[in-house]
């Protein structure tokens, strides 16, 4: 299973190299595309089927989207010249992910090892969510119960985007 | 908005009603299988972008349908902080449990996590079933 594991994340790293670098936006969609399917078979051979089905939801809805925004407009990338500004960026990145990794591999060995987090505040809520909420499944019980400031603010986020494209797509008081 | 041709439509106006109530049963059933608001109310939606994008609308028609898509995310929102405020009406704390907790892996069970699914639900589909009207509209808005 866990070679399985492996071959999904290379799978969607090559996914997400390729919907980079492509040339033509179609394939890029369909490689981006790629990564989020993959996403979901790592949920769910990870045993979260929670996240597998928002995951494989709105992976097909935002890639619906994104294709018939390409083929309602154009399949080529718009150009952009390189300048002096793209390689001093280019180089500041580098630099910036050599002292992040640096920090990275210092704080690794202090982690737990994957797939057996030894985390206190889960711990509770694994023991006692059934007996604190009364909900069999887990997740909706930390999401909705002990979480639920979280699952307000993300819903209030929500609620904001779609007045935000409301209101920049609006058809009246516009001027013309 | 064009619709498509009669087998997509035909085989379209048959999955719907199955998404539709597949996506109610993964909203009520939320906090005993994996799903929940947020999924349930995307699988909804799709059911009705399907209908849309397939059987094609005219304009005044779909104006209405935001108007209430609208209607139906603000008091879906609404009625999930009527719920979390309960608590502090009833003198403690906020999103407090004041349901009972029944027996558990029943459906009526944990108080009142079904009751935010289902509002959670009903904003996250109205949401998008609200955005693509939107889309919708100012493409053709742009063409006049």
């Amino acid at each position: 299973m866990f070679i399985f594991l492996i071959l999904l994340m290379i799978l969607m790293i090559i996914g997400a190299i390729i919907a980079i670098q492509s040339k033509d936006l179609l394939s890029a969609a369909i490689s981006a595309g790629i990564v989020g399917f993959s996403l979901t078979m790592v949920f769910l051979v990870l045993q979260a089927p929670d996240l597998a089905i928002v995951q494989i939801v709105v992976e097909t809805l935002t890639l619906i989207i994104l294709i018939a925004a390409i083929l309602k407009t154009t399949r080529e990338e718009s150009k952009v010249k390189k300048s002096a500004v793209v390689i001093y960026c280019g180089v500041g990145a580098v630099i910036l992910l050599a002292i992040l990794l640096l920090f990275l591999a210092d704080t690794s060995k202090e982690l737990p090892g994957f797939g057996c987090p030894n985390l206190r505040m889960s711990e509770v809520y694994i023991e006692q969510g059934l007996k604190k909420t009364g909900a069999a499944n887990l997740v909706a019980s930390v999401i909705l119960d002990f979480r639920g400031y979280d699952t307000l603010g993300e819903a209030a986020v929500l609620f904001t985007a779609v007045m935000g494209v409301l209101a920049v797509l609006r058809r009246e008081g516009r001027k013309k | 908005m064009k619709g498509m041709t009669e087998i997509v439509k035909t085989i379209s106006r048959l999955l719907a009603g199955l998404i539709f109530f597949y996506g109610i049963y993964i909203v009520v059933f939320g906090h005993l299988t994996p799903g929940g608001g947020f999924a349930g109310g995307v699988i909804i939606s799709v059911a009705f972008i399907l209908l849309i994008v397939a059987n094609g609308i005219d304009d005044k028609k779909i104006s209405r349908g935001k108007d209430k898509a609208g209607f139906v995310e603000s008091s879906g929102i609404l009625l999930f902080w009527a719920i979390s405020i309960v608590g502090l009406c009833m003198g403690t704390y906020f999103f407090l449990n004041f349901l009972g907790k029944g027996k558990p892996l029943n459906i009526f069970s944990a108080g009142i996590i079904p009751l935010c699914n289902i509002a959670i639900g009903a904003e996250v589909s109205a949401a998008l079933c609200c955005v693509l009207i939107a889309f919708i509209l100012v493409k053709k808005g742009d063409k006049k």
